[in-house]
């Protein structure tokens, strides 16, 4: 594996050192023209905090979080399905809270602990949520999964602190765990191979297994 | 998206005193209907202020006895909130029941209530749309209309506006607070919000240039069995086609709202009287002079059972 993720980083870095200069020859424009004119990109430092670590990036104001995850800090675990907030497969927590990460500005999250399923484990020390997705074949593709995978922990979160939720039967009393709670709450994760029961049995099951 | 300028706000003057200062400026909260809409280039803000930093984030008890909750206020936590979940549960409701988890943990109060419309021609670059282009006309009507309005509509746009908290807020008689960029301040009634499109349907609120949103606030609770019902295509992460927003009292009086049917959250409050009579009389009034189109006449209907079912739940 190591030599396959080395040449995965080699094209990576090709494709990024072109985009790069592209983006420098943008600069001194930006640079001379103080504000900068209407239409012309601006860059920005950004310092973001992402699993733990900390990253300084100089990048166009207008790059999303997602965007600065996968195509700066190669972080390609959150998936671009939609661009729009339509579809859930860009999920990250932030600040421990579940958020589309295509609809938010990298610059907006300057000073937040940003978690990506990256974060959550990695192959050899697996989150009881990727484990139970695996045990319960909650994927085919897998293209949803990282968003789904940090959903379902963040969901779990939320029910655990009360938070009530559209089917929640009573607003005045605790919420409790349920397969219907768990579907609706979910419904902002779209699976196109529809592996939703399966998710619904592996997220029960880390849910039990907290108590 | 096109290219802009950034800043974060340090206060709410400042911000609208910037916002004020250049007129393709924008506030960003959430972000989540924003950054969607200058994606698609249907927004082109060429400077964006960012209210985040500015608080505005609690939810205190007025000397009123009702309730402030600040601009920034994320939706989750407005819809989780002890006192709105006994006390206003109708807003809870209607919180829950639009967008995800997601979107609601990064979506603000304000935000949502500034929310722009849905409509699929709005969305369409390509197509002419008065809201998004003024004076180009409106693909909607005569074109694929079955998610849009059916009374308060105009020549010009038959548009809705999609969001469900509005609604929620709308029967709970909530009023907007804001600071404009000279420092003065007003309150405007959630009534005189938002705008019947006219032919002016790309001004859809009261606020003027720069003007900023502080908090909404809610009068003191008024009781009753709250209910919001929200009737769309699928049972969770849709608009609605038709949503009853109700607090309803022992003795059958009670106040309504409905959405997805107008421009804004449609209450009548001459309808509400009609109430204890049922559901058809006081449906027949909410929609009088309605003008369905050939796609969208089945919301007329729908209102009526929508309310009926509603007024069912309420009696058991
Ligand atoms: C896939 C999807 C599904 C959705 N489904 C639903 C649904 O079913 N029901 C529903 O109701 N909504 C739904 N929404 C919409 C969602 O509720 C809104 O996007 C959200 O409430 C907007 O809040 P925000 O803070 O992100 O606003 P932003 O995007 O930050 O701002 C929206 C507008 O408000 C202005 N603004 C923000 N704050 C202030 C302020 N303090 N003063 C003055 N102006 C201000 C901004 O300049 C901007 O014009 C959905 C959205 C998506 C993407
Ligand atoms: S209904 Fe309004 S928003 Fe839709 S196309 Fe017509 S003018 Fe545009
Ligand atoms: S890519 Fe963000 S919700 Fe689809
Ligand atoms: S596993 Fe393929 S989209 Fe969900």
């Amino acid at each position: 594996m190591p030599i396959l993720h080395d040449l995965e980083l080699n094209r990576r870095d090709l494709m990024v050192g072109g985009g790069t200069l592209a983006a420098l020859t943008a600069v001194p424009a930006v640079v001379q023209a103080q504000p900068s004119p209407a239409g012309a990109p601006a860059l920005t430092k950004v310092s973001l905090t992402v699993n733990g670590q900390s990253h300084d990036l100089e990048i166009d104001i207008r790059t999303t979080l997602l965007d600065a995850l996968r195509e700066r800090l190669h972080l390609t675990g959150s998936k671009k399905g939609c661009d729009h907030g339509q579809c859930g497969a860009c999920t990250v927590l932030i600040d421990g809270r579940r958020v589309n990460s295509c609809l938010t500005l990298a610059i907006m999250n300057e000073g937040m602990e940003i978690t990506t399923i990256e974060g959550l484990g990695t192959p050899e020390n697996l989150h009881p949520m990727q484990e139970a997705f695996i045990k319960h074949d909650g994927y085919q593709c897998g293209y949803c999964t990282p968003g789904q995978i940090c959903s379902g922990v963040a969901v779990l979160g939320e029910i655990k602190a009360g938070i009530p939720s559209h089917v929640t039967p009573d607003l005045t009393q605790p919420v409790t765990l349920s397969d219907a709670e768990i579907r609706e709450r979910m419904s902002g994760n779209i699976c196109r191979c529809g592996a939703y029961s399966n998710i619904v049995e592996a997220m029960t099951e880390v849910a039990g297994r907290q108590g | 998206m096109r290219a802009f300028t950034y800043e974060r706000a340090t206060s709410p003057v400042q911000a609208a005193a910037a916002a004020a200062a250049n007129p393709d400026a924008k506030f960003i909260a959430g972000g989540t209907n924003l950054l969607d809409l200058m994606k698609l280039e249907i927004e082109t803000p060429a400077h964006l202020i960012d209210v985040n930093g500015l608080g505005l984030d609690t939810i205190e008890a007025t000397s009123e006895g009702g309730l402030r909750i600040g601009a920034l206020v994320r939706n989750t936590d407005l819809a989780a909130d002890e006192r709105v979940r006994r006390d206003y549960g109708v807003l809870s409701r209607a919180i829950l029941a639009g967008a995800s988890g997601q979107l609601r943990n990064r979506a603000t109060t304000a935000g949502n209530l500034l929310q722009r419309t849905r409509c699929p021609y709005f969305y369409d670059t390509a197509q002419p749309c008065n809201k998004r282009q003024p004076g180009s006309g409106c693909s909607a009507i005569g074109g694929f209309s079955r998610q849009l309005g059916i009374v308060g509509t105009s020549e010009a746009c038959i548009a809705t506006n999609p969001s469900d908290m509005a609604v929620a807020m709308r029967v709970l008689d909530a009023t907007v607070e804001t600071v404009k960029p000279d420092a003065t301040t007003r309150r405007i009634p959630v009534a005189e919000f938002h705008r019947l499109p006219g032919d002016t349907p790309q001004i859809e609120t009261v606020l003027e240039r720069g003007e900023f949103i502080t908090a909404v606030t809610l009068p003191a609770p008024v009781g009753g069995k709250h209910l919001y019902r929200k009737v769309r295509d699928r049972a969770s992460y849709a608009f609605a086609l038709v949503s009853v927003a109700a607090v309803i009292q022992q003795d059958g009086t009670g106040r309504i709202a409905v959405g997805g049917v107008a421009h804004k959250p449609w209450r009548v409050e001459a309808a509400e009287s009609e109430l204890p009579r049922g559901a058809k009389v006081a449906a027949e009034r909410l929609l009088a002079g309605a003008t369905p189109t050939h796609e969208n006449a089945f919301k007329v209907p729908l209102v009526e059972r929508t309310l009926g079912s509603v007024l069912d739940e309420a009696r058991s």
